[in-house]
Order: C-alpha cells, then structure tokens, then sequence
C-alpha cells in the first residue's frame, strides 16, 4: 500500500516565497564558468608562468619537472594535474551537495518539487563512485605539498629574495586550498572520526576536534578556494600577457 | 494590531483544500497562536497537533508558506504577512485530517534498528570525549521534519528501503556509542538505504534543535560503510587479517 499523503501540493511548483533559486542558479553559473575557464586554461598552454610565479593548473606533483619541460608531450601539462582535484571535487561532500541541487534538481531546493521521477541516490555507477573520494583526498596530498613548494619560490626572484602582490596572492591561495583539502570529511573520519572510544586514543581525538572545528566551514573553504585558484591563475596570467604589473614591495 | 489571511489545509487522506481565514495578528504570535485563533473563533474542528508550545515536544511539525517548521516556533513577524500565509501539512505523511498527520511510517522502520547492545559485563564508565557526538543526537525530538523534507521519502516514496535522516541520527548514536558493540553496518547499506541519501543537507536546515545532521551523523555513517564495503584497500587487509570484531570479553569498552 503506497503511504503517499494528499496534502494539495502535488500540482504546484512550492508554496515557498523565497528567493530558494538564487544559490542552485549561483551554482550552475559559478561552476559552470569556472569549468570551462579549467578546459581552456589547460588547453591553451601559454601564459601560465610569471617570473618565479607558476599557475595552480600547472603545478606539475612531480620532483624535479616543470610544465615546460613537458612541452614535447601531445596533452597539455595541466591535464597530468587537474584529474586530481577535479576528482576530489567531484567527490568532496560539499559539491555534492552543490551539484546534485543546482544540475540534477535532486531536489533544486528544500521541499521545492524535483523534475525527474526516477530516483537512484549514490547506490549505482556513477554516483556509487562518489565514495571512492578518499582516495582523492590521498592524491591531493602530494598536489598540496607543491602547490606549498611553488607558492614560497614565489618569493624568490631572479635578483633574490622579495615580496610581490603575485607571492602574496599564491600564499593566499594555498592557505586556502589547504583549509579545504584539511577540513575533507574524508579526513575528519580517518584522523578519528571511525573512532568510538575517543579517551583511549588522545592523539587522534584533539586531531579530529581540530578537524571539526574547520569542517564545520568546509563549503566555504570549498568555495573561496575554488575563486582563489580562478583569481591567482587570472593574476598571473594577466602579468605574463602584459596587461598588468606585478607590484614588488621590495 | 492587523489582520493577516491564512490559507488552512482542510480534508483528509482522500483530498482537501486550503480554506482562508481572517485573523487579528498581535505582536509575538506564532503561527501556531494564529491557529488556535482559528480554532477558537472561526473553526472549532480544524485539527492540529501541539503540545508544550516551545518547541520541545515536536508535535506541531507543518510547513508554512512552503518551509517545513514547527509552528510554535515561527513567529509571525519573520514571515510575509503581507500575502495570505499558507499552512498545510507535512507532506511526506499521509493526513489524518487537517493539519494532524500520520508518522507511525517512523516508528515502523525504526524496528530495522538493532537496540544498544553492550558487550557482557561492561564497565560502565564512560568519559566524556566518548559521548560528545552521541549526546548531539540526543537532542533530537523526533518532530519528523527532517523526514518530512528529506526528497528521498518525500519526492520519491522511497518507504521501504530507506529509514530518513531522523533514523540514520539515531543509528548514529548507537553505531558511535563507546560501550555500543552491535554492528549495524549491513543494515545501513541494505534495508536502511543509506545509498540513497545524496548529502542535499535539507535536513540540517530544517533540524529545530540545530542538529548537523548530515555533517555529525550521515557523513561518518557513509564513511563507516564505505571503510566495511567501497575500500578496496581495507577490503583486502580484512580478507588477509580477518574482520576486527567489536566485542570485547573483556567488558572494556569496544573500539573499531
């Protein structure tokens, strides 16, 4: 017997007065844009460096190679990068959330009607891949650690040590990509989170607290990163063409 | 003082209608004084369900002017008075009559649940770092609303193989327990349909005790599963070293 009510919203959209599509709609243009702005940023494999300062789409994770030394290779360098955090992206908690809402209507908003009957969740491919997403978080960690290593060469330039608007904005740029890979609910989980007798494992604990406390931003961080690498790229790219100088403090 | 026009939901589980009413709003009034002005002055058999009025029973779960809440607990002057205000029921339930729905669908799939199981001759000292995400879920007053606009349940119907974020709460605070040793894992992915939640936090921002929900409970649930059935490199260390079994005869507390 089908429990389903009659309440007398079956045939209307919501009774919600709301603006509830001002966020799936920022959602759509927001990752729709900064999407195809990626495919071109990788495709277009020029401009991506400024003195010591290097693109986030370029930081190749592998010692001792730089993306033009891979100019030889028939795919831009960037796409040996950009698999990683598009995957840890994709499978973040938070877009998610953000795509299932805005692309899929799953539903676009809280107790606002969805369009498709069919329904599946994360039980079937691809969505069941979704939980596969602490393995990207593995991956970022070496993508991390050179996105660090590439943000303090910024501050060594041809003549020595010194401070740019372009060193600032890459050091901004991976304090926050930092607080988005480090507030991952994946690692929330494995730093403590599987953990049910907190008191026999201090260590793990006060780590998973720490966790917590940036996790409860983690869409935030998840969002300011995403504009910062946007932003950092344009900066440099920007400086490369010409179109603008890079102020030196000293 | 002024007047404010209330669409009320009127029938039952065969149908029904919104009904206007007319009613002279002071300040401070919730949505659930209006209705009892309605009640008193223009129709006694309008049905509603309440109780403490302050937002701690959970009975007076609705959703006005398309928002699931609590009645009791949304004042009128954080909505549009402007426009007629419209109440009706919680929809994922079937109405019983008016206002007043059916939610005995919760208690049902909550006997997918296997109870707080200790392990034999438990010390019962806990400390409180073990219990401070268990007692979060301890808020809960089952008001249903997470359930009422959870899509899954909602949208799709899916009352079978699903038990709704009110369920995963509290299999939450059994799973997380410290002297907890039963393993609902199995239940989780199969018959309590933990798949099927796609992490759209809708129950979160309608949780009237600020229960995280998603982020304290269903998350680490997904993660929990994924460790026992998505990992495949866990997988192959449980297939070399066997499952870590939870009980403990030794009456210590149980750790995974």
């Amino acid at each position: 017997m089908s429990t389903k009510p009659v309440t007398g919203t079956e045939k209307r959209l919501t009774d919600r007065q709301d603006n509830w599509w001002i966020e799936p709609l920022f959602t759509v243009l927001s990752l729709g844009i900064f999407g195809l702005y990626a495919m071109w940023v990788a495709w277009n494999r020029q401009h991506y460096e400024f003195g010591p300062y290097i693109s986030p789409f370029y930081s190749i994770p592998i010692p001792g190679v730089h993306a033009r030394d891979l100019d030889w290779l028939a795919i831009s360098p960037a796409f040996l990068v950009l698999w990683i955090p598009l995957g840890f992206r994709a499978t973040c908690y938070y877009y998610r959330k953000a795509y299932y809402r805005a692309f899929f209507w799953d539903p676009p908003a809280c107790a606002v009607p969805e369009l498709r009957k069919s329904y599946g969740g994360e039980r079937a491919f691809p969505f069941v891949l979704n939980n596969l997403h602490r393995y990207f978080w593995y991956l970022s960690i070496p993508v991390m650690i050179f996105l660090w290593y590439e943000a303090i060469k910024a501050f060594f330039f041809s003549d020595g040590f010194g401070i740019g608007v372009g060193s600032l904005i890459m050091l901004a740029n991976v304090i926050l990509l930092s607080y988005y890979t480090f507030s991952c609910h994946a690692w929330r989980h494995i730093a403590g989170g599987c953990l049910n007798c907190m008191s026999k494992h201090k260590t793990r604990y006060n780590l998973w607290q720490r966790i917590t406390r940036i996790n409860e931003s983690h869409g935030f961080w998840a969002v300011i990163s995403m504009f910062s690498v946007w932003f950092t790229d344009v900066y440099i790219r920007l400086c490369s063409m010409g179109t603008i100088t890079d102020f030196r403090f000293f | 003082m002024s007047t404010v026009t209330f669409k009320v939901f009127r029938g039952d589980r065969n149908g029904g209608e919104l009904k206007d009413y007319t009613v002279e709003v002071q300040e401070g009034m919730v949505v659930l004084d209006a209705i009892h002005q309605i009640q008193a002055e223009q129709a006694p058999d309008l049905a509603c369900r309440w109780n403490c009025k302050a937002g701690k029973c959970g009975s007076c779960g609705a959703e006005v002017n398309g928002k699931p809440t609590l009645m009791c607990m949304t004042r009128l002057d954080t909505i549009d008075t402007s426009k007629p205000v419209t109440v009706r029921p919680m929809k994922t339930f079937p109405v019983i009559r008016d206002l007043a729905t059916d939610v005995k669908w919760n208690y049902e799939a909550n006997k997918k649940i296997k109870p707080f199981t200790p392990a034999p001759g438990t010390d019962w000292i806990m400390f409180q770092e073990d219990v401070d995400r268990v007692q979060e879920f301890r808020k809960c007053i089952e008001c249903f609303l997470c359930q009422n606009v959870c899509h899954v349940l909602r949208e799709h119907d899916e009352k079978t193989g699903f038990i709704g974020p009110r369920l995963l709460v509290r299999t939450a605070s059994l799973e997380m327990h410290p002297l907890d040793v039963e393993n609902r894992l199995d239940m989780l992915k199969n018959e309590g349909g933990i798949g099927y939640c796609n992490i759209t936090k809708c129950c979160t921002e309608v949780c009237p005790e600020h229960i995280h929900i998603t982020d304290n409970a269903i998350i680490p649930l997904k993660e929990r599963v994924v460790d026992e059935y998505y990992d495949p490199v866990l997988g192959f260390f449980r297939r070399l070293f066997g499952s870590k079994k939870r009980a403990e005869p030794s009456g210590q507390a149980a750790d995974d």
